[in-house]
């Protein structure tokens, strides 16, 4: 009945030790956050790891697939990223992923950048069981089933909570 | 006669929101405001670089230029390409309304091209309404400057650099100088100030260059230079449209230059920060001079750069409306349905 809150903390502490056993941190990465919540994520772990360059924010608004149905986000904003993408091993981080569309955007956007040598996906939370495209995260803070419906609120403090149900949220 | 040209909703869908993009006349304020917020959302703000994004990818846009232009034709193109949308440039005047095709056997044939958008430069005002008249449901119409009438886009990309360099409207003071009877781009730009707000609007210019009536437009006038530029924050300089000139309506250039011309001393009696703005193409020595059309006050390149980014702004604008309204019908429909099966089962 109740909504459950959930210990961000341990789920930033939880993808930095991730990151450390990975070769991605000697890379000398670059990290980006996916606009809103992705954004509020990457601001933690940007700090949390001390990465030397600046974080890059993009909006994936203008890249979404449908456009053509539900026409522009009226919140958007200009993507920002202060370096050249080429070449560079980039950390992607999204709050969420879900059906796996942000993603495609994202990577379609970062792509008209320049060809980074590599990505990394981190996200906080995988929603599990509803993919519609073929994308996993190679970093993930907590899974979850995709039945239950989660909001995240940010960015400080940066919250993540799961709602009783998905019709309860419909 | 010309402020009549457009009714105002015919530009406006049923849910009140842009379908063509004629005139600013009748628009509301939150209408402006979201173009120019959209218009940010295009500009890296960092370095002003306008990137290629894939919104409009598989959508027709067809430039029909009946008039020459460089400045507006080119940032529309641009503006369409950064868009990633099919685009069509026609130059009508050499082309087949000057083998005896009427005007609207020639939209009707470039609509069965599947053009999902007419982009419209014509000598005579009224020409996009009357296009947009005429055109089928699903095609938009943008008027990139029709006669002596209405220049909106130009208009929105000015109140775009007002707002990037000077911040809100509301605050501020506007001397427009020049050629005020035959601009439309100043009638566009006087509709746009008004529905923003502006503290003040002034128009400056002799009296063989003003419209009939001025006062009715809501704007101070003034025939003194001096007088008209004191104090303001920011200067729009309109060039001298000979080719719309009937008669001699100045006794010279030269003459008036040295009535009306912006002089480093002029600028000097307004506002120390004033920005100085045109729409191009400028006509240094009778306008401007040199020295301040180049100066550091002058923002008439970024004006320019900003003209692609609000032309951006508009297009898509008009295809997130027309997506939201189909969206909204089938919603429509949907419920209707549902409502009948209700109604059956009950």
């Amino acid at each position: 009945m109740t909504d459950l809150n959930i210990n961000v903390d341990t789920l930033i502490e939880n993808i930095c030790t991730q990151l450390q056993q990975q070769n991605t941190l000697k890379q000398s990465p670059k990290m980006i956050g996916i606009r809103t919540g992705g954004e509020w994520v990457a601001q933690v772990l940007h700090k949390k790891l001390a990465l030397p360059d600046p974080l890059g924010v993009i909006d994936i608004s203008f890249y979404r697939d449908d456009f053509s149905k539900i026409g522009l986000n009226p919140t958007t904003k200009p993507s920002d990223i202060a370096w050249d993408i080429t070449d560079q091993h980039i950390i992607l981080v999204d709050d969420v992923l879900f059906t796996g569309r942000t993603v495609r955007a994202a990577l379609n956007e970062i792509f008209d950048y320049g060809r980074p040598a590599s990505v990394t996906l981190v996200v906080l939370v995988d929603r599990k069981g509803c993919r519609e495209l073929p994308f996993q995260a190679d970093i993930i803070g907590m899974s979850l089933e995709c039945n239950k419906t989660i909001k995240v609120t940010g960015p400080d403090p940066l919250n993540v909570t799961i709602l009783e149900t998905k019709e309860k949220q419909a | 006669m010309i402020a009549r040209l457009s009714s105002p909703n015919i530009q406006l869908n049923e849910l009140g929101k842009l379908h063509h993009f004629l005139t600013l006349e009748g628009l509301k304020q939150h209408h402006l405001i979201e173009i120019l917020d959209t218009t940010k959302s295009f500009i890296n703000p960092n370095t002003n670089e306008i990137k290629k994004v894939p919104l409009l990818r598989g959508k027709s846009i067809m430039n029909l230029f009946f008039e020459p232009s460089t400045r507006t034709r080119t940032t529309f193109e641009i503006a369409e390409k950064r868009l990633s949308a099919d685009i069509s440039s026609l130059d009508i005047q050499t082309s087949a309304t000057k083998k005896g095709e009427s005007l609207l056997d020639t939209l009707w044939n470039l609509q069965a091209m599947q053009a999902d958008m007419f982009v419209i430069r014509h000598a005579q005002s009224g020409a996009a309404q009357f296009f947009a008249q005429h055109v089928a449901p699903h095609v938009h119409v943008l008027n990139a400057g029709d006669g002596q009438h209405a220049h909106p886009t130009q208009a929105m990309l000015d109140m775009f650099t007002i707002r990037k360099h000077k911040g809100d409207i509301f605050d501020l003071k506007i001397a427009i100088v020049g050629d005020v009877l035959h601009s439309r781009v100043v009638r566009s730009q006087i509709q746009a100030l008004s529905i923003l707000e502006a503290r003040e609007i002034r128009v400056v210019g002799p009296k063989t260059l003003m419209p009939e009536n001025p006062e009715a437009l809501g704007v101070h006038i003034y025939h003194d230079m001096e007088e008209g530029i004191a104090g303001v924050d920011v200067i729009i300089m309109v060039r001298l449209q000979n080719e719309r000139m009937t008669s001699a309506l100045i006794p010279s250039e030269k003459e008036f230059f040295k009535l009306y011309g912006l002089t480093e001393e002029r600028l000097a009696l307004a506002k120390p920060d004033a920005i100085v703005m045109h729409p191009g193409p400028i006509n240094r020595g009778v306008e401007i001079e040199s020295m301040v059309a180049d100066g550091s006050q002058s923002v008439i390149l970024e004006q320019v750069t900003y003209g692609i980014a609000v032309r951006m702004a508009v297009m898509s604008i008009i295809m997130s409306n027309a997506a939201q309204l189909s969206q909204y019908k089938a919603e429509q429909v949907a419920q209707t349905e549902q409502d009948r099966l209700q109604e059956e089962n009950a």
